[in-house]
């Protein structure tokens, strides 16, 4: 189940768009967009089964210098690979929408990863248009779909993977993929656009009926190992810790110095009564009573006397 | 002035040296936690009453408890939980002193003492082809100077020595593994005949010798028409079953080695008979029962082996086996149901007309019908035999019955809880007052006299125990209302006997119970069971009147195709409100976020065909369901493929008759797990009613990291297929763990890792924006905890606080699954030395409360983590702001403080799960863990910042009070005179 709301800030959201289209401008495919893979399997680890990669590369120019040092590498084995993409409006079936291609790469100990993912993309037919108009209209889903093995396509299943068909329109339609893989399986596809699409999704027709395609593989992670300590840096950190944090004498002894505190101010004032009580009570009486007047002063008086 | 300060230190002093309860004394046990200790359904019981002190019972469940009980009072006297596929076969007592169990399918053969439940020895009887068990314990029989124990299982004879199970002789007497259905073992004779069905057509008798195991005499007979299963056996050399059809009886005779079969149609005893009869297992002197149309029909072998009818009961009748009477009689009990009251009867074997005992006993009609019964002779005080009976009834509960009365009973229903949901209690109202008029006020000070005597430390151990006593008995814990802090509630839990009980968390006495009509066995529900409970109805805004109302939800068989069933129950009155079905199948129960104007919760039920149906079914819920149509998402997880599916409402289903409540589904994505390399074992959600207090985590360097929260995470984990096995069966090499988080609408991958050499168990618990899971290191040998947690980068930019003051920040634009989320993962991995059975989180009200982690320990009991150790970003040396922020110095293992087990001493035998309920009070959560036994207590992860501790002495409070303002007034007293003597001096 899924949560929406109903504002956004169209500030964000533009300058979102806007970052988008100034990445992209330069390409001058209406439909194809290129996505390579860096090559940083020469530093992949032996032994490890998929070395890291999530490298969405977005420039045309990259490649030659990559493609010559994994040839110096001798990966002979490499051998291109095709697979397909299909779509669907709806609920209606899968045609054909454009085709991916990479090169398979084998390694030393067997396993097979893909890199260098490239994919080209079907223009829209006036039906497929229509239809898009429809599920636009409908706020329906766009599907699409791609073989879960790409040696032995379609594999044991379809990868589906679908999203709401007003989140891709922008400028053109603008689709991301992000395809997870396991050697040379397909495990997941993330389809979706690059921006956000906030729940009540605005109807709004393409200008150009064009996809602009940002493809990214991604493998497994390896799980960080866990810390193994040696005595010596366990030792090492027992001593870091050891001497205690050293706190002032008012934060160590504020409860007993604050009583102590009252009590020597009482004392004071006590003292202070004591001094001045001989010379202070008349005039406090004065001005206490001062109302009664002279009179009583003059009792006070006799009455020392 | 002076002297209110110093009668001001005093109090200070006084109240300093109070001791703040931070964790539990010893004498706080038990003052807010109970504990129940069970056994489950009975399946065998031996009594032990002969020249015994103690009389007891001996009874194995099918929780796989042996225990011996006090036949006076129902208690325990002492029990052992074996392992959850260590299944009791059989159990005995060998030399009257020694509690025989066989298990394992009969591998496994134990003894125990009988007094205090030692185990004694333990023999593993090891065999090739399984089959089904058996242990028989002959009365006079010595090999040599040992006593023995006939054993068969996995298709072998045994004869093992009762006193130190030392195997004497073994002997193989089928290789296919055939199933024996009794041995005997005539008295004073060297000859054990065995009699085994090979298949469902051979008969074997088989005659061994007792001393050496020697095969004297094997004879075999095939039956072409085939058995159906079990022998009755009438006496020594004839049994009888039925072919494979159910309608014809066939008495085989195999005496002395001669087996042959005589065939009787059933329609003869029974003129109405049609469809199949079923031998019922009874031990019985000269007759057997068979179920023929739906009543029971008890048929006498007569001496030239005719067959004839003895009486027909109804079907909810149960038999005992026979017993031997001093006499050398036979005698069997027998238990019918009646309307609200069972009937025993106690008859002898040989004499069917006359009784020897009828007694009729008002029983429960909660209790439904009596499953199972035994049968035990005593001696009365005019010598005459008197006759005590153990019943097992439908809900699990045990009864102890004698002299037409009910001596004690067991719920034993409870071991077997399957799911738990916690409901409110009624709000005390103005006109009902449910509390008890405080004694009388002398009591009230002199109660509260001894608190103060006990904060004093000056109580005597009398005091201290009236005290103790006092606390126990408080009602306030009991109270039948809700309270302030939201302490008191309901547990209602469902059994697998498919009874719901309410408990009162303040004791954890039942409030009421229910067998529910729709889980118990019925014409169109042949073996009924519960799956789960879901809160229906909790009314708490507008429609406080309404009572709220759990949802049951429950299948008719094992398979998922199997027919659902539906049952509403009022959570106050313990009444069925409604019911339905059975109807389609149930695979899946959603409870949607959205109710209606009675506050009943909307759920949608999924079937195997993936149409989804909507309740209530009323047209309001349908107009909210049809409204928030576009925003409903669910996935599913097929294990056996490794295949996830995400889905989505489409349209009302086809089907013949309109239903406007049933929709179909359509398929979002799929993920396709590659089959070579991954097997799923472990998908965990977050709880969908946990309340996240905060979105933002502010770190030691005034940095602010947003949590990823969304209710759509899946934790999934999967293992290479050979690391399914248990821990050991595969090399580090050959295995390792890939665990998942994977948003569920969209069926993005959020968080993809793998742990090389690991291998599951994987427990794993969810919340928040962090995931928690264990799992076993293969290359290190030691258990390992991991922690991922996961932030949302994209709203990284609100950092800016000039910006959050103009508002242009996005903290409150919505949240979509539909955009990409930009979230980084954190990661780390420490050693724990347990193995975990469970995992919980506990959960407050609001959220604000620091977590802990709940493990179900492999022993049994509840230990508390702080979240704070699995926090990824622990490291060796912490800066000192980090240290100030609460992060503990990284190690690689995480610490296992023995003050932080929450059942302190106590066990919860057979753990399988432990639920939290948040509390009102927000720094205290309701932990209730459930297995054999049952546990509750309450737990303040952060410790009861938000409220004084319960025997805070307000007594002491007042007098302090009273005493500062007397002393404040003497003390202004005395300053006025002291003034005034001032100004006459």
């Amino acid at each position: 189940m899924r949560t929406g709301y109903s504002s956004s800030l169209k500030f964000l959201f533009l300058s979102i768009l806007l970052g988008n289209i100034s990445l992209f401008i330069s390409n001058s495919f209406a439909f194809q967009s290129d996505e390579l893979l860096a090559d940083d399997e020469e530093f992949g680890i032996e032994g490890g089964r998929s070395p890291d990669a999530a490298f969405p590369t977005r420039t045309v120019s990259s490649p030659p210098s990559i493609r010559k040092r994994s040839s110096d590498l001798g990966s002979d084995l490499d051998s291109k690979i095709q697979f397909p993409l299909e779509h669907a409006f709806g609920d209606s079936d899968f045609a054909p929408a454009g085709s991916f291609s990479a090169r398979l790469k084998t390694w030393s100990h067997g396993g097979q990863t893909l890199t260098k993912l490239r994919f080209s993309r079907n223009g829209l037919s006036e039906t497929e248009k229509e239809n898009f108009k429809k599920l636009l209209e409908g706020d329906d889903f766009y599907r699409i779909r791609v073989p879960s093995n790409v040696l032995s396509p379609p594999g044991r299943e379809y990868i589906i993977s679908s999203v709401k068909a007003r989140c891709l329109p922008r400028d053109g339609l603008d689709e991301h993929f992000m395809i997870h893989m396991e050697g040379v399986n397909i495990l997941a596809v993330n389809y979706g656009s690059p921006g956000s699409c906030p729940y009540p999704r605005q109807f709004k027709i393409p200008a150009k009926w064009s996809f602009k395609s940002h493809t990214v593989l991604k493998n497994s992670e390896q799980a960080p190992r866990t810390p193994v300590f040696t005595e010596e840096v366990v030792g090492e950190n027992a001593e870091g810790e050891l001497p205690p944090p050293e706190r002032s004498f008012w934060a160590k002894y504020w409860m007993y110095l604050i009583p102590l505190g009252l009590i020597v101010m009482n004392a004071i004032t006590q003292a202070m009564n004591m001094a001045e009580e001989p010379g202070n009570g008349q005039p406090g009486a004065q001005t206490q009573q001062a109302v009664a007047g002279a009179q009583r002063g003059q009792t006070a008086a006799v009455r020392r006397r | 002035m002076n002297m209110a300060i110093r009668v001001f230190l005093l109090v200070l002093i006084i109240f300093s040296s109070i001791c703040p309860a931070l964790c539990i004394y010893e004498d706080q046990v038990g003052h807010m936690d109970w504990h129940q200790q069970y056994i489950g359904k009975v399946k065998h019981a031996v009594f032990h009453t002969q020249k015994a002190a103690r009389k007891r019972v001996i009874v194995s469940t099918e929780e796989n408890v042996v225990a011996s009980l006090d036949l006076r009072r129902g208690e325990i006297f002492w029990r052992h939980v074996l392992g959850p596929n260590d299944v009791i076969d059989a159990i005995d007592i060998a030399l009257g002193k020694y509690v025989i169990t066989l298990s394992s399918g009969g591998t496994i053969l134990r003894s125990w003492n009988l007094p205090d439940g030692q185990m004694m020895w333990e023999s593993i009887l090891s065999g090739a082809t399984p089959s089904n068990s058996l242990l028989s314990i002959p009365a006079n029989l010595k090999i040599g100077k040992d006593d023995v124990v006939f054993v068969y299982g996995s298709g072998c004879l045994y004869a093992v020595a009762s006193i130190d199970g030392e195997v004497i002789w073994k002997k193989e007497l089928t290789s296919e593994g055939g199933n024996i259905q009794q041995l005997i073992y005539p008295d004073g004779t060297d000859i054990i005949y065995a009699v085994v069905l090979v298949g469902l057509a051979q008969f074997d008798a088989y005659q061994i010798n007792v001393k050496t195991g020697e095969l004297l005499k094997h004879s075999s007979m095939v039956f072409p028409a085939g058995f159906s299963g079990d022998l009755s056996f009438i006496t020594s050399d004839i049994a009888v079953t039925l072919d494979t059809t159910g309608s014809v009886l066939v008495a085989v005779h195999f005496q002395g080695g001669a087996i042959s079969f005589h065939q009787t149609h059933v329609s003869e005893l029974d003129r109405d008979f049609s469809g199949a009869a079923v031998m019922l297992p009874t031990k019985l002197p000269g007759m057997f029962a068979l179920e023929i149309n739906k009543s029971i029909v008890f048929i006498k072998v007569t001496n030239e082996g005719k067959l004839e009818v003895v009486d027909t009961f109804g079907r909810s009748t149960a038999v005992t086996e026979s017993l031997y009477l001093s006499e050398g009689q036979q005698a069997f009990g027998l238990v019918q149901q009646g309307d609200g009251e069972i009937i025993l009867t106690v008859k002898r074997g040989d004499d069917w007309k006359s009784n020897l005992l009828q007694e009729t006993i008002q029983m429960d009609y909660q209790r439904g019908i009596a499953h199972k019964v035994f049968v035990n002779t005593y001696a009365r005080t005019d010598r005459s035999n008197g006759f005590r009976v153990l019943i097992v009834m439908e809900d699990h509960s045990l009864f102890l019955l004698q002299q037409g009365e009910i001596v004690w009973s067991r719920e034993d229903g409870l071991a077997s809880v399957t799911d738990v949901i916690a409901s409110e209690l009624p709000v005390e109202k103005d006109g009902v007052s449910v509390a008890k008029v405080e004694h009388n006020l002398f009591e009230w000070l002199k109660g509260h006299l001894l608190k103060l005597k006990g904060t004093l430390m000056i109580a005597t151990p009398d005091d201290i125990a009236a005290i103790q006593k006092m606390r126990l008995q408080s009602s306030e814990k009991s109270k039948m209302t809700r309270d302030h802090n939201g302490f008191r509630k309901l547990l209602i839990v469902l059994t697998r006997a498919g009874k719901l009980f309410a408990l009162h968390t303040g004791d954890g006495r039942i409030m009421w119970s229910l067998l529910l009509d729709s889980l118990r066995k019925s014409e169109t529900c042949q073996n009924p069971r519960g799956l789960s409970l879901h809160q229906w109805q909790d009314p708490h805004h507008h429609v406080l009147d309404e009572n709220p109302s759990v949802l049951v939800v429950g299948r008719c068989d094992h398979s998922t195709d199997s027919p659902g069933v539906l049952s509403i129950v009022d959570t106050y009155t313990g009444q069925e409100r409604n019911r339905m079905g059975p109807a389609h199948s149930i695979t899946r129960v959603i409870p949607l976020p959205f109710t209606d104007s009675v506050e009943q919760r909307l759920h949608l039920l999924l079937d195997v065909n993936l149409q989804a149906r909507l309740y209530p079914r009323t047209t309001e819920a349908l107009d909210i369901f049809l409204r928030e149509l576009g925003n409903i998402y669910w996935y599913s997880a097929d294990v056996d493929k490794g295949i996830l599916k995400g889905h989505a409402v489409q349209k009302n289903c086809i089907l013949e008759i309109a239903d406007s409540y049933c929709f179909n589904t359509r398929d979002l994505w799929s993920i396709v797990l590659p089959s070579e390399s991954e097997k799923i074992i472990a998908t965990v959600t977050r709880d969908l009613n946990e309340a996240v207090h905060t979105q933002a985590k502010v770190t030691s360097d005034q940095e602010v990291m947003y949590k990823y929260i969304s209710k759509n995470l899946l934790f999934l984990a999967t293992v290479s297929p050979k690391a399914v096995g248990p821990t050991g069966s595969v090399t580090p090499e050959e295995s390792w763990l890939v665990v998942y988080v994977i948003d569920t609408v969209t069926g993005r991958i959020l968080h993809h890792m793998t742990h090389h050499g690991s291998q599951g168990p994987v427990q794993a618990v969810f919340s928040e924006n962090w995931v928690v899971y264990h799992y076993f290191n293969l290359k290190a040998h030691r258990y390992e905890m991991s922690v991922i947690e996961i932030y949302d980068q994209s709203r990284l930019d609100n950092k800016d606080i000039l910006k959050l003051l103009l508002g242009k920040h996005n903290l409150t634009s919505p949240i979509t699954a539909y955009s990409r989320p930009e979230v980084i993962t954190k990661s780390q991995s420490y050693f724990f030395t347990h193995s975990v059975k469970t995992l919980a989180v506990t959960s407050t009200a609001k959220g604000i409360t620091s977590k802990q982690l709940l493990l179900g320990t492999i022993g049994d009991q509840v230990l508390a983590l702080d979240k704070r150790f699995l926090d990824p970003r622990r490291t060796i040396n912490p800066t000192q702001a980090e240290k100030e922020e609460g992060i503990i110095p990284l190690t690689d293992s995480l610490p296992i403080i023995p003050q932080s087990y929450v059942t302190h001493a106590l066990k919860v035998e057979g753990l399988r799960g432990i639920t939290t309920v948040p509390a009102k009070l927000e720094s205290t959560t309701l932990v209730f863990a459930y297995g054999v036994d049952l546990f509750f207590t309450r737990l303040a992860p952060s410790r009861t910042y938000d409220s004084l501790t319960e025997d805070f002495s307000y007594a002491l409070l007042l007098i302090t009070i009273v005493g500062l303002v007397i002393a404040i007034f003497v003390t202004w007293v005395w300053s006025e005179k002291k003034e005034l003597q001032e100004k006459w001096r």
